[in-house]
């Protein structure tokens, strides 16, 4: 018998039973659906983040002061330091404090960051109108600011900010700048925002010392130098202890996210193995089931000449075929409750070709294994024993 | 015709038995049966309930096997041969016809007779050549496409004399063709048989029906699952 006889016949069983068969299908359909879903999700996110981690910029140190031990803050002094290592590009110390801003009867809560002049170019800001914080403003404690687009827009709506006042905290600051839009991304918006000197923002939220700095690397070769100056100059600061501080670079959160994302399909690899040996199951069920009710069917096939290969050729096929066919609608369901997950949460949802490709082969597999229990019962039946079952 | 030992029989069974365990005892279903039937032979097969006829029946096509004896099907010893080939046989050297006809009943009759071609693996288009000459043969061109449900009992038994026919195999096999149908129909399904007989091929039947019997060339009896040939065919039936 040919093989496209074997699957004329697999479709014409598949047909005469349609509910049942759609019932059996129903467990690979879901475990296939969710899994094509959840892994595209969790591809889509883990992709987000490592954007955002590269938008940093490429070559980015980051430090944090954690503010443990006898000496707990570090000065800005200090952090300014770390633009004179070698292969040091910028080197931005910064403070970040939510406060209130306030123009007219207009008012905003946002972010404060008081940083230096080279935290733009860093975190890849643009202006839109007037200028950037500069050394002198940090150097005499200007109380300007500069202003990220959503904020202003929020404020001042379609007017230019640059040269009106606004007041934070209740402190009037004069606006010498407006960033350019710069769009949200996984960790939150980059437009909602106000930028002040460092030394100003010291004094107005009374936190001398920085929280962290961001120094960027002239190159991927000099990153490994330069952590290690930033950490031997660090340990000399914090004499007391290497909790107080911490260093990341960019592998790191690449590695770390990586590792996320790592477990989290590990995690969905589960639950789609869970799912779909309970569809297995589910098949060989109704396969067992078939193979008795069709017991009269198999003993005719062999009293006209069908061989053990026949029945259990015709048997493995249709196994095959319906746990191939849920796969398929399993793809089907999976990619648009991603297309559906995404419009609705602003996720973006990737869905791998490989990953498609697994999933149907694994709903071959499944079939195949399943499916061989059944198929190999009926094809050992006696053709006597087949004939006289009632 | 009679003269098996010259030229080589179709059919040969030879001591023949054919035991179940029943229990603890032995119930002996067939009893040391030989029986040769020649190519273009009718032969009828009576006997009363129980006595064996299926299984002998069973074992002549190759859908059983026998627990001792030995039988030749065209000079090949066939009783001791691997489940595979037996399929072979019956696929090409039988052709069954059932009491209660055992159609496929989701297949058409062009599928149900397409069948046997399909399992020998045989091209679309010249099957379907094949399954509709049959089909033409027992005068259901017509019914093609109808399902056995859609078709009368003595339509569903043409439909399996059919099938038995498309592979032109050399012997038909009947185990009361016509036990499940009224004597009208039995009787046009018989005229079929005989029509088939003429035009040369070999028929061997079960029967319970006498008038169904007589039209047999060779009337061959069973008696709790010993064969007697007493008479022979040919005072019973004066035919040909
Ligand atoms: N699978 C079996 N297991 C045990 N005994 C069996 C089996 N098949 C048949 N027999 C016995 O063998 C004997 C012959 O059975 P068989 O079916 O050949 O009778 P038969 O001549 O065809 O009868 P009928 O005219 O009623 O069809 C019976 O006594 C029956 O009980
Ligand atoms: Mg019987």
């Amino acid at each position: 018998m040919h093989f496209a006889q074997g699957l004329k016949m697999a479709f014409k069983s598949i047909r005469s039973n349609k509910l049942r068969s759609i019932l059996t299908m129903l467990g690979v359909i879901i475990g296939v659906g969710s899994v094509i879903a959840l892994v595209g999700i969790g591809q889509g996110t883990s992709k987000q983040i490592e954007e955002q981690v590269q938008s940093l910029g490429t070559n980015l140190l980051t430090v944090n002061i954690l503010g443990r031990g006898v000496t707990s803050t570090l000065a800005y002094e200090e952090a300014v330091q770390f633009a004179g290592i070698e292969g040091v590009e910028y080197a931005a110390p910064y403070n970040s404090n939510n406060a209130t801003l306030k123009y007219g009867t207009a008012g905003a809560g946002v972010n404060v960051i008081g940083t230096n002049a080279d935290y733009f170019p860093l975190r890849g800001y643009e202006l839109a109108a007037g200028r950037f914080i500069t050394q002198i403003d940090l150097d005499f404690h200007q109380k300007v600011a500069v202003l990220g687009s959503a904020t202003a827009e929020e404020l001042f709506g379609s007017e230019n900010p640059v040269g009106e006042y606004v007041r934070i905290n209740g402190v009037r600051y004069k606006v010498v700048g407006l960033l350019a839009e710069k769009g949200s991304s996984a960790l939150g918006s980059n437009d909602e925002l106000a930028v002040i000197p460092l030394t100003t923002a010291e004094r107005m939220f009374r936190s001398k010392g920085v929280r962290s700095v961001y120094i960027q690397a002239e190159s991927m070769d000099a990153l490994d130098a330069v952590q290690a100056e930033v950490e031997a100059r660090l340990a000399k600061i914090f004499r007391n202890g290497d909790d107080a501080y911490r260093v990341f670079n960019q592998a790191d959160m690449l590695e770390t996210a990586a590792s996320v994302s790592g477990t989290l399909s590990l995690a969905l690899g589960g639950i789609a193995g869970i799912s779909l040996l309970v569809g297995g199951i589910g098949i060989m069920n109704i396969m067992l089931v078939s193979v008795t009710e069709r017991t009269r069917e198999i003993g005719i096939r062999k009293a006209i000449g069908a061989k053990k290969r026949d029945i259990l050729m015709q048997f493995l096929i249709e196994s095959v075929t319906i746990s191939a066919l849920g796969g398929l609608l399993g793809v089907g369901l999976g990619l648009a409750a991603g297309r559906a997950v995404s419009s609705l949460v602003k996720i973006d949802v990737v869905h791998s070709a490989d990953m498609i490709a697994l999933s149907m082969g694994f709903s071959i597999l499944i079939g195949v294994v399943f499916g061989m229990y059944p198929a190999n019962k009926a094809a050992n039946l006696k053709p006597i024993d087949a004939l006289r079952f009632e | 015709m009679m003269d098996g030992k010259t030229e080589r029989p179709l059919v040969r069974v030879e001591q023949v038995s054919k035991e179940y365990a029943m229990g603890g005892e032995v119930l002996k279903a067939l009893n040391g049966v030989s029986l040769t039937v020649g190519y273009g032979e009718f032969v009828a097969i009576i006997g009363p309930s129980g006595s064996g006829k299926s299984t002998l029946m069973n074992i002549l096509g190759c859908l059983d096997t026998p627990t001792s004896g030995k039988y030749w099907l065209e000079g090949e010893e066939v009783s001791r041969l691997p489940e595979n080939r037996l399929a072979e046989i019956r696929n090409r050297k039988i052709g069954f016809i059932f009491q209660n006809f055992n159609l496929l009943p989701k297949l058409t009759a062009l599928e149900n007779v397409e069948l046997p071609l399909i399992y020998r693996g045989m091209k679309g288009a010249e099957r379907r050549e094949r399954a509709m000459e049959a089909l033409r043969k027992v005068g259901l061109a017509d019914r093609t496409r109808h399902r056995p449900a859609e078709l009368s009992g003595g339509q569903q038994q043409r439909v399996a004399i059919a099938r038995a026919l498309a592979g032109s195999p050399p012997v038909l096999l009947g185990d009361e063709p016509t036990g499940a149908l009224d004597s009208k129909t039995s009787g046009e399904v018989m005229e079929l048989m005989l029509e088939l007989n003429r035009e040369g091929h070999t028929i061997i039947l079960i029967t319970h029906n006498m008038d169904v019997a007589d039209q047999a060339k060779r009337i061959v009896r069973i008696a709790d699952g010993v064969l007697d040939e007493g008479g022979g065919a040919a005072c019973i039936s004066p035919r040909d």
